[in-house]
């Protein structure tokens, strides 16, 4: 077997005496989907922001491809190829899509400390920005500003603007939340297509879209790992269907 | 190659403010339409901060005396030629910049101005204390250096048409500056900054670069000033330069192009013709920040943009 590319050691986050994240032993397997699912406040988010650095744990290490970035700056892990998107979906609201996910392109791509030059040199990332929205199938509004994009626009262009960076793993917080049914198929379909060659690592509360999408599944609630395993494996468990599925299952 | 940019509403602006330059020395003095310049110039280098990245500086009359020093000193005590003074006030002031930027950015929001108005009124403090400043008397009698080390600045107009180069150059370079990847990388930070993060941008460093080229053209526009006015004092150090400067671009408009000139000729006008009645200054400031706030806050650019849908 495999060494895990994200790996988390008693991962802990206090927020002034209430913990939010307690003591998680997360491994996700490269290639692998995997669902990190639970009830509101389980802390799903908070473990993102703390495997992107965004927030520092109050205890625990965390190891991406070997290494130990529990010390690293949220711009360092992203440049190692780990990347989130947001629960509230982040974009560059004033530019155009284009520009959101050109934006991406240039920070592996330099020029992004020219300042005498002129812009116009951010021309020759185009063309891949265009094939990247199309790819989230927003090509009629390449020139659309990203505040005027419905909600389920906004996150598709949140992933293309993500994929621009080509990451080896992609960390999405509720990728289909909001959304309608079309959309949401839409956005499974992109995620079938753009897994090759990457690790995701997703929060979903659409178990349909876990059940079909997802290798792996870690279950947390009030911060802990409640379950792990597969979705078979996962959905039988009964502190699962109690606490969880129960709830909205029946 | 030449276009830089610009949109033919910009375009026509330029156009007309260039018009406006070439021409105001024939109606109004050469030395106030100068102070307008090196006033604009020092507004526009604000805007950089506060309206493409989104940082309120609150100490920005620190870089802008630091030139104005830095500039009469080298013309007074050591005979530079004009040019290299201003350059040496912005290098100054840009050197000062990379230092208190460095401490200021690593806060945010309001700690960060709160941060550079401590180190602004540090600076006024020095200024007060410090030799080479002339303390309260300031550094005076400052001889009109030569341009170039042979052309005579002591005419007015010879004087008028080096800062209008120099504003202008200086314009055009912020232009350029926000039109350029690193101002699109500046607008990305401005609109969203965790997102900028998530993407690997260390945005501190691009935060701090565009400090340390806002506080430059700063001190360059203080240089320029104190070679105008052959003087450079503590008014232009104090924390009511930096307020003014805010001000000036509330009214002008921030994150506009034209919106801090435009700003700088308003606030300089009623200046001149306010300053004979003493407080009525103050109080006309006063008024207008509040209807700046109250009834147009894009400033007077921003709201002529919004009307006419242009960017100006
Ligand atoms: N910055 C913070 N300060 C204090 N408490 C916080 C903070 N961030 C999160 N929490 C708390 O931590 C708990 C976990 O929040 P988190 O956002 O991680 O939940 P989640 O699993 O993502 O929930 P949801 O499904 O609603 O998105 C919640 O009770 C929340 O109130
Ligand atoms: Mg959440």
């Amino acid at each position: 077997m495999s060494e895990p590319i994200l790996s988390t050691q008693g991962l802990t986050r206090e927020f002034r005496g209430f913990v939010a994240v307690n003591g998680v032993d997360l491994q996700v397997m490269p290639g692998n989907i995997h669902a990190l699912i639970g009830p509101n406040g389980a802390g799903k988010t908070t473990c993102f922001n703390l495997l992107t650095k965004f927030l520092a744990p109050t205890r625990g290490t965390i190891h991406f491809k070997g290494r130990d970035i529990t010390g690293m700056k949220p711009a360092d892990v992203a440049r190692l190829g780990l990347v989130r998107s947001f629960q509230i979906s982040a974009v560059f609201a004033h530019l155009t899509a284009l520009e959101n996910v050109r934006v991406a392109l240039q920070r592996g791509r330099g020029a992004s400390f020219d300042f005498w030059r002129s812009e116009e040199v951010l021309h020759n990332l185009d063309q891949r920005a265009r094939e990247l929205i199309e790819d989230v199938g927003l090509s009629e509004f390449v020139n659309t500003p990203a505040v005027q994009l419905s909600y389920g626009r906004k996150r598709a262009l949140e992933i293309a603007t993500t994929l621009a960076l080509d990451p080896e793993m992609m960390l999405l917080d509720e990728p289909t939340a909001g959304m309608t049914h079309e959309d949401v198929e839409r956005i499974v379909a992109l995620i079938r297509r753009i897994r090759a060659g990457r690790t995701i690592l997703m929060v979903e509360h659409n178990l349909s879209v876990v059940e079909g999408l997802c290798d792996a599944i870690t279950v947390l609630t009030r911060g802990r790992v409640l379950a792990e395993g597969d979705y078979a494996t996962v959905s039988r468990h009964p502190e699962v269907i109690e606490a969880y599925l129960g709830s909205e299952h029946v | 190659m030449f276009s830089l940019g610009f949109t033919r509403p910009q375009l026509i602006a330029l156009a007309v403010m260039v018009a406006v330059i070439a021409i105001a020395p024939m109606a109004v003095y050469p030395v106030f339409m100068m102070k307008i310049m090196c006033f604009a110039l020092f507004a526009c280098a604000f805007n950089l901060l506060i309206g493409y990245v989104g940082l309120l500086s609150f100490g920005h009359a620190a870089y802008f005396g630091m030139g104005c020093y830095l500039s009469a000193y080298a013309a007074k005590h050591w005979g530079f030629p004009a040019e290299i003074c201003v350059l040496l006030g912005g290098i100054v002031a840009a050197a000062m910049g990379a230092v208190f930027g460095a401490i200021a950015i690593k806060r945010q929001g309001i700690y960060f101005s709160m941060i550079t108005l401590a180190l602004a009124q540090f600076t006024y403090f020095l200024c007060t204390q410090m030799a080479f400043t002339g303390g309260e008397d300031g550094i005076q009698n400052v001889p009109r250096p030569f341009l170039l080390g042979f052309l005579s600045l002591s005419n007015d107009m010879a004087i008028y048409w080096m800062v209008a180069v120099v504003f202008l150059v200086g314009f055009l370079a912020i232009f350029r500056i926000i039109h350029s990847p690193f101002g699109q990388v500046l607008k990305a930070i401005r609109e969203n900054e965790p997102r900028a993060i998530s993407l690997g941008y260390r945005v501190d460093d691009y935060k701090l670069l565009a400090f340390v080229l806002s506080t430059f053209i700063a001190g360059a526009a203080g240089g320029m000033k104190s070679l105008v006015f052959g003087i450079a004092s503590l008014s232009d150090v104090t924390w009511q330069a930096s307020g003014q400067i805010v001000l000036t671009n509330l009214l002008g408009g921030m994150g506009t192009v034209f919106g801090p000139v435009v700003g700088a000729v308003i606030i300089n006008t009623l200046e001149f013709y306010l300053s004979p009645f003493g407080s009525w200054v103050t109080i006309t400031q006063g008024l207008i920040f509040v209807a700046c706030v109250m009834v147009f806050r894009r400033g007077v650019i921003g709201e002529l943009g919004a009307r006419f849908k242009v960017a100006l």
